[in-house]
C-alpha cells in the first residue's frame, strides 16, 4: 500500500543541519519515500567556539543524497528537483579556484564575536544595524563571523580583496559545490539565508555596502541573493554528478524558514513553532517587514521567483526540550525524556511551583543576561511530579510570551499555532499550551516540515506543484488539540509565571 | 571474599558513561574512556547490544543506552515512551491507509488510547486519547486478549456487553475469535463495537516478545471493509505499522 501511493516523479530535499546532513525524498502528496542521514563532527577548540569541517559536510551531503536515491529506489528520471535547507547563519570561506574552505566553517552557536558585536555597536549599541536588517548585533549572525575569518586567517583579508574567496551560509556551499564547484559553480544564496547575516538590507533584498563596510567583510566575497524558488543551476560533476546529472537545483531556505513554508504558513498572522532543545517560532507577517518593540527578530520568510518576498518575525525560546534533558541527565527525576509526561501527569496541577529556565539568561522578549534560572513558590507540600509539571509549563509560557510580543508587534491575534519538532509527541505539553494561549495546537501529519519546506520550494520552481494552494492541499492535520482551562485560571497563573521570570532578573551583579 | 568479575565491572562502566552528558559515543570513544583495547570494549558492546542495553545507531554506528533498561527500570513500558516511538509509524499508516489511528494499552479491564492520529481529510475530528474500548469487542482489545495474558483474564472475567447485533459475547467463541486473531496476527472488528465502524489492529510487541500494545486504524464499514471483506491492503498497512514500532522498541525482525 505505502508503494502504491509513492509512484513517482519525486522532489529530493537535502537539510545541511547542524548536527547531521539528511537527504529526504517526497512524493506529489508530500509524503516522505525514503531517508537518509549521516551526522558530522562538532568540533570544540576553546570554550564557547564551535566550528564544522565544511569538507566533510560536503562529502556527507554527497553520501546521503546518493543514499536517499538508492533506498528509494528510483532514478534521475523520477527526480524534478532538488531543494536545501540549512542551519543558519553558519559561516564559510572558501577559495573558488581550488574549492577548499580556507577555515572550518563557525557555527551559528559560537559566541567567539560577542567582544567584536559589542565593538561594533560603538556609541548606538545593539540595535546599530536594526532598522535595515531587522537584527541586533549578536554573535549568532554571519557578518561578524566573516570579518573574525578575515582578521585571523593569515593573508586572507589579501586574497579576498584579489578576488579569490568566496563567503556563503551552508546553503552557498552545498548549491556552489552541487552545480559543479570550481568549474563554474553558482555561488548564491537566498533571501531567508542572506537576512541572517547582518549585511542584507530587508527592504530592498540587496546587500548593504555601507553595514558591510562597517563591519568589514568586502562586497566581492558575497554570494548573489536570488529568491528562495527558482532554479539556481544543475547538479553538474563530482559523485552526484553521474547519479543526478541535470537534475534542477531549485530552492534555498534557512531552516526555520523551511519549516514555515513545510508547515504551509502563507496568510500573514500563521505562525508555526518547532520544539526541540529550543524553540523557534515564526510568524508570517505578509508583506511588511515590521520593526519589533518587543525584542523580537524581522526577517525574511520566503520569497517565490519574482514574486514579492514574505517577512516574518521570530522569537526563540533558549531552553525548552533541553530542560526536560536537564531533568533527566543532572537532576536524575525522570530515565527518558518521554517519561516527564507521565510524572507530570500523576499530579492535577502545578503545586504552586513555577520553573523560568534562565539557565543562559533571558532571551525574547527580555533580553536579560543577568538573569539566572529560578523554581518559585516552592512549600513542603511541592512534590517532584509539581516540578515536572512547571518544566511543561515553563515551554508553554514562554511560548505565550513570544506570541504576546508578536500580536503586540504585529497587530495580528494568532488563529491556531501550528506545531512541529520531537516534544509534539508530549500530550500533555499541547493540551497545556492550547490552554494558555487560549489558541488552538495543531499537529501537522509530517513530522519533517523542515525537509518538505524545500521540498516544496523547489518543485513549485520547477512547476511539480503549481501553487501554494496546491501545498495546501497536501497537508494533514494529524491531531489538534483545544483550550480546555477557563480564562480565570489561565490568568492568575500567567500572573505567577510572570512573577516568577521577575525573580530571575538581577543575580548576576556585575551585568548590566 | 569472592573476586569481582572483571567483565562486568568494565560493562558496568560503559553503561555509566553512555549514561553521562554525550549520549551517543563511538567504539574508540568509549574504548580510551575506559582504557580497554577496541577489540576487548568492542567484545563487551556486542554482548550489551544483544541483550538491548546498548543500541548502535545504525546511521553513524555509534552506541547508545537501549530501551532494555528502561523496562528494567520501570518493570513496565512507560506509554509515553510508547507513544513517542509510535509517532512517525502512525502518521504515516494514517496517511497510507487514509483512516484515523489508535494506539492502545490494557489499563484495568479495557483499552485506553494513548496515542490517536487524525484522519487525513480536512473533517472535525476531536482528539480521544484518554478515552477506553472495550477488551472483547474492538479490534485494538481483542489484539490484546489475544497475545496479553493478563488481558486474557480480564477479556474472560468482565461483563461482555453486546454493544451490536454483531457483538460476540459466549466465552467459547470469544476464545475461537482469539484463536484465529493469533493464528493471522491481527483482529478485525466489523460493527461489533460500533454500528458503521470497523476496524483492524495489530500487536505491538518489545524485544522479549512482550506485548505491550496494540495499533490499529478504524474507519467507516463502507471504506474498511468494502463487500463484507477487509481490505488486504490496509491489513498489510497496520501491520508493518506494528512491525515497525515493535523493532523500534528494539523486537528482533519478524
Amino acid at each position: 500500500m505505502t508503494d502504491a501511493h509513492t509512484a513517482g516523479p519525486f522532489v529530493a530535499a537535502i537539510d545541511q543541519g547542524t548536527t547531521s546532513s539528511r537527504c529526504i525524498v517526497f512524493d506529489r502528496d508530500g509524503r516522505i519515500v525514503s531517508v537518509d542521514q549521516k551526522e558530522h563532527e562538532q568540533i570544540f577548540p576553546k570554550p564557547g567556539w564551535v566550528e564544522h569541517n565544511a569538507t566533510e559536510i560536503w562529502t556527507n551531503v554527497e553520501e546521503v543524497v546518493a543514499g536517499a536515491i538508492a533506498k528509494a529506489g528510483i532514478t534521475r528520471d523520477d527526480i524534478k528537483a532538488i531543494g536545501i535547507t540549512n542551519q543558519r547563519e553558519t559561516t564559510l570561506l572558501w577559495d573558488k579556484n581550488t574549492g577548499e574552505p580556507v577555515h572550518n566553517a563557525i557555527v551559528w552557536q559560537d559566541t567567539r564575536t560577542d567582544a567584536l558585536c559589542k565593538e561594533l555597536g560603538r556609541n548606538v549599541g545593539q540595535d546599530r544595524f536594526r532598522r535595515e536588517t531587522g537584527l541586533p548585533l549578536a554573535s549568532y549572525f554571519a557578518g561578524p563571523k566573516a570579518r573574525w575569518l578575515l582578521d585571523n586567517v593569515e593573508g586572507l583579508r589579501e586574497r579576498a580583496e584579489a578576488g579569490d574567496i568566496l563567503f556563503g551560509t551552508m546553503d552557498s556551499w552545498v548549491i556552489w559545490n552541487l552545480t559543479g564547484g570550481v568549474n563554474g559553480g553558482r555561488h548564491v544564496t537566498d533571501v531567508t539565508n542572506a537576512s541572517r547575516t547582518m549585511l542584507m538590507n530587508l527592504h530592498t533584498m540587496e546587500w548593504d555596502e555601507r553595514i558591510a563596510e562597517s563591519i568589514g567583510v568586502p562586497m566581492q566575497i558575497l554570494p548573489e541573493i536570488r529568491s528562495s524558488a527558482e532554479v539556481y543551476g544543475e547538479v553538474t560533476g563530482g559523485k552526484l554528478g553521474d547519479i543526478l546529472g541535470g537534475i534542477p537545483v531549485a530552492s534555498a531556505l534557512g531552516d526555520q524558514q523551511a519549516a514555515l513554508f513545510g508547515q504551509t504558513c502563507f496568510e500573514e498572522g500563521e505562525a508555526k513553532s518547532t520544539y526541540g532543545t529550543g524553540t523557534f517560532m515564526l510568524m508570517n507577517t505578509g508583506e511588511k517587514a515590521i520593526n519589533s518593540y518587543s525584542g523580537l527578530l524581522t526577517t525574511v520568510g520566503y520569497q517565490i521567483g519574482d514574486k514579492k518576498p514574505v517577512y516574518a518575525l521570530e522569537g526563540s525560546i533558549a531552553v525548552t526540550g533541553s530542560l526536560v534533558q536537564w531533568m533527566r541527565d543532572q537532576m536524575g527525576l525522570i530515565n527518558s525524556a518521554a517519561e516527564i509526561e507521565t510524572l507530570a501527569s500523576s499530579v492535577e496541577d502545578n503545586g504552586g511551583a513555577y520553573f523560568v529556565p534562565a539557565f543562559s539568561g533571558l532571551f525574547a522578549p527580555y533580553w536579560r543576561s543577568d538573569a539566572r534560572g529560578v523554581i518559585a513558590g516552592l512549600t513542603r507540600y511541592v512534590t517532584k511530579a509539581h516540578i515536572a509539571r512547571a518544566v511543561l509549563e515553563a515551554t508553554a509560557w514562554q511560548t505565550r510570551e513570544i506570541t504576546d510580543a508578536m500580536t503586540k508587534d504585529s497587530g495580528v491575534e494568532l488563529a491556531a499555532l501550528k506545531v512541529d519538532g520531537g516534544m509534539t509527541s508530549n500530550n500533555l505539553l499541547m493540551q497545556t499550551l492550547s490552554d494558555f494561549l487560549d489558541a488552538p495546537v495543531v499537529r501537522p501529519m509530517v513530522a519533517e516540515t523542515t525537509c518538505l519546506g524545500a521540498a516544496y520550494a523547489a518543485g513549485l520552481a520547477v512547476g511539480f506543484w503549481s501553487s501554494t494552494d496546491d501545498l495546501r492541499a497536501n497537508w494533514r492535520r494529524a491531531a489538534e488539540w483545544t483550550p480546555r482551562m477557563d480564562a480565570d485560571t489561565r490568568a492568575r497563573e500567567y500572573k505567577n509565571w510572570l512573577k516568577a521570570v521577575e525573580r530571575t532578573m538581577g543575580w548576576l551583579e556585575d551585568e548590566s | 571474599m569472592a573476586r569481582n568479575i572483571q567483565s562486568l565491572e568494565r560493562a558496568a562502566a560503559m553503561l555509566r558513561l553512555l549514561a553521562g552528558g554525550e549520549r551517543r559515543l563511538g567504539l574508540s570513544d568509549i574504548a580510551s574512556a575506559l582504557g580497554l583495547a577496541k577489540g576487548t570494549a568492542h567484545g563487551i558492546l556486542r554482548t550489551l547490544q544483544q541483550e538491548g542495553f546498548v543500541e548502535q545507531d545504525a546511521a553513524s554506528g555509534r552506541y547508545q543506552l537501549g530501551a532494555e533498561l528502561l523496562r528494567l527500570g520501570n518493570s513496565y513500558l512507560d506509554v509515553h515512551e510508547l507513544r513517542a516511538r509510535a509517532l512517525v509509524w502512525t502518521d504515516d499508516l494514517a496517511r497510507s491507509s487514509g483512516e484515523s489511528v489508535y494506539l492502545g494499552v490494557l489499563h484495568q479491564q479495557g483499552v485506553l488510547i494513548v496515542h490517536h492520529v487524525f484522519r487525513p481529510d480536512d473533517s472535525r475530528q476531536v482528539l480521544e486519547v484518554g478515552a477506553m474500548q472495550p477488551l472483547h469487542s474492538s479490534a485494538l482489545g481483542k489484539v490484546l486478549a489475544a497475545y496479553d495474558p493478563v488481558a486474557h483474564s480480564e477479556a474472560l472475567e468482565c461483563e461482555r456487553e453486546s454493544f451490536t447485533a454483531h457483538t460476540v459475547t459466549a466465552p467459547e467463541a470469544f476464545e475461537e475469535i482469539l484463536d484465529l486473531t493469533r493464528a493471522r496476527g491481527y483482529a478485525a472488528d466489523t460493527e461489533e463495537t460500533w454500528e458503521g465502524i470497523a476496524s483492524v489492529a495489530a500487536p505491538i510487541h518489545d524485544r522479549r516478545r512482550m506485548p505491550v500494545g496494540a495499533v490499529g486504524i478504524t474507519g467507516a464499514v463502507e471504506r474498511v471493509c468494502p463487500s463484507g471483506e477487509m481490505r488486504p491492503e490496509l491489513i498489510a498497512a497496520v501491520r508493518d505499522c506494528a512491525r515497525a514500532v515493535s523493532r523500534d522498541l528494539g523486537a528482533s525482525r519478524f
